[in-house]
């Protein structure tokens, strides 16, 4: 038995999970979530009522489960033993991925999930741009170009790892807010290190993963459902407070 | 050269670090950084971590910000015991799973009760939905949250913990399974250096935001909004 994957394209989490699976040849099984039907239809266990999106992705290896995307794909690094780049033996350099994976989640992962339950409570496209919830935004974005990027190609160092394809799968979520909208637009060396990224992955691969959020149309259609709204509007209300 | 760590015991991160580094007999040197008197904001810490935050280290010319690489980095460097972070993959599968949840859940709810007692009340309540899932997801009825041992993960999840109880809210109170643990990582840990590490903590009695200068009050503001 292989290795079972959890996943829903429309969390960035997934996305990076499933971006480094496939462009590594892991062999898996794609178990579809869908976590916007789960949250309008009311599906939930004790652990989705505190966050559903945390069910998210999600691995399962035989006996085995895991949760959290670092943990998934540094278990998935090691025991695939993929390039070495991704993960690097070296210890400082794989400090400097911890560092990123760390620092990730109360700065650029945070604010984007702040932003991106906003654009599902308001769901007004007109007045994206005067959203003060991107200025949440910015402060991290400037500290990923001076502490983690500064003049290197990638986040650490001179090839992908772990930290780039986290960063830029969790940035990507904005683009499901805005269609054409750039965060990364006054930020020249930001747009490059992404491109960079990109082209890493592959075009196509890269494309594939963020398919979904780049069909604005078809999540459009999903976010205004009016029991989503309802369902979300006390967590919501908490969460963006 | 000796490392270097950057640590105010009032953080909670800091403490897991200090913990670590003693009880594994990593020679360290202690830099004080006393957040409330704002030395993390000085451009001379700045040159060790750019996001002016504790803990910090610095190795040589290496320096490193965030806890949980920090902890690894010194893991590794000085070989310590298997348990802390096993090299059998699914077990360390497990520790950083947990190290990577309680950012956003144990650690954000538990920041808002630093030793100043700031809207308190609503910051107890939402930890104690994190406290439920901690206690069902990850520690269930093991001994610790990965196994028959101390790890990385019962440390980062122990120094959190204290944190509310340095301001006077014991979240162990009719938590048993908890109180039990609790337990079980100070034995492990050692109860003298687990005191010594929430010395600093448990002896802050009753402090407000009026105690803080003014231009650190916006400041320490910051750090406690959720």
């Amino acid at each position: 038995m292989g290795i079972e994957l959890y996943l829903d394209l429309l969390s960035s989490p997934c996305r990076s999970v499933y971006i480094f699976a496939k462009k590594n040849n892991i062999p898996f099984t794609f178990k579809q979530m869908e976590v916007l039907k789960d949250l309008v239809k009311g599906h939930s266990d004790g652990f989705g009522k505190v966050n559903i999106l945390r069910k998210v992705p999600a691995l399962k290896d035989g006996g085995f489960t895991l949760a959290e995307s670092p943990a998934i794909l540094t278990y998935l690094s090691q025991t695939y033993k993929t390039p070495d780049h991704w993960y690097p033996l070296d210890m400082k350099k794989r400090a400097r991925v911890d560092e990123y994976l760390s620092w990730h989640h109360s700065t650029i992962r945070s604010s984007v999930f702040k932003i991106f339950w906003l654009k599902v409570r308001d769901l007004n496209i007109q007045s994206w741009t005067s959203y003060e919830a991107l200025e949440d935004l910015t402060i991290p974005l400037k500290q990923l170009e001076e502490k983690f990027l500064q003049d290197k190609p990638f986040l650490v160092g001179n090839m992908i790892s772990l930290a780039d394809l986290v960063a830029v799968t969790e940035l990507m979520q904005v683009r499901l807010i805005a269609i054409g909208y750039n965060i990364l637009e006054d930020m020249p060396k930001l747009v490059e290190w992404r491109n960079r990224v990109e082209k890493a992955v592959g075009k196509e691969l890269f494309q594939e993963a963020h398919k979904v959020i780049l069909n604005f149309q078809d999540l459009n259609s999903m976010l205004t459902e009016p029991q989503l709204k309802e369902q979300m509007k006390p967590r919501l209300l908490k969460m963006v407070a | 050269m000796v490392v270097e760590l950057f640590l105010d015991l009032r953080s909670q991160p800091c403490r897991a670090l200090f913990i670590f580094a003693k009880k594994n007999n990593i020679p360290f040197e202690f830099k004080d950084v006393e957040l409330l008197k704002g030395h993390h904001l000085s451009e001379e810490f700045g040159k060790v971590n750019v996001l002016k935050k504790v803990p910090a280290l610095k190795d040589g010319a290496f320096t490193l910000a965030e806890s949980i690489a920090i902890l690894l980095y010194l893991s590794r460097k000085f070989n310590t015991p298997d348990h802390w972070y096993p090299s059998d993959l699914q077990k360390r599968a497990r520790v950083d799973e947990y190290l990577s949840w309680q950012h956003t859940t144990i650690r954000e709810k538990g920041s808002s009760l630093f030793p100043i007692k700031y809207v308190w009340e609503e910051a107890v309540e939402e930890l104690n939905s994190a406290l439920k899932q901690f206690e069902e997801k990850f520690l269930q009825d093991k001994p610790f949250i990965v196994g028959n041992e101390i790890s990385l993960a019962d440390l980062v999840a122990i120094v959190e913990l204290m944190q509310p109880v340095g301001c006077g809210c014991d979240i162990f109170e009719n938590r048993p399974k908890l109180v039990e643990w609790r337990s079980r990582v100070e034995e492990a840990v050692g109860k003298e250096l687990f005191q010594q590490a929430h010395e600093i903590i448990l002896n802050v009695k009753n402090m407000s935001t009026t105690q803080l200068p003014p231009e650190l009050r916006e400041h320490v503001k910051q750090f406690l909004k959720p």
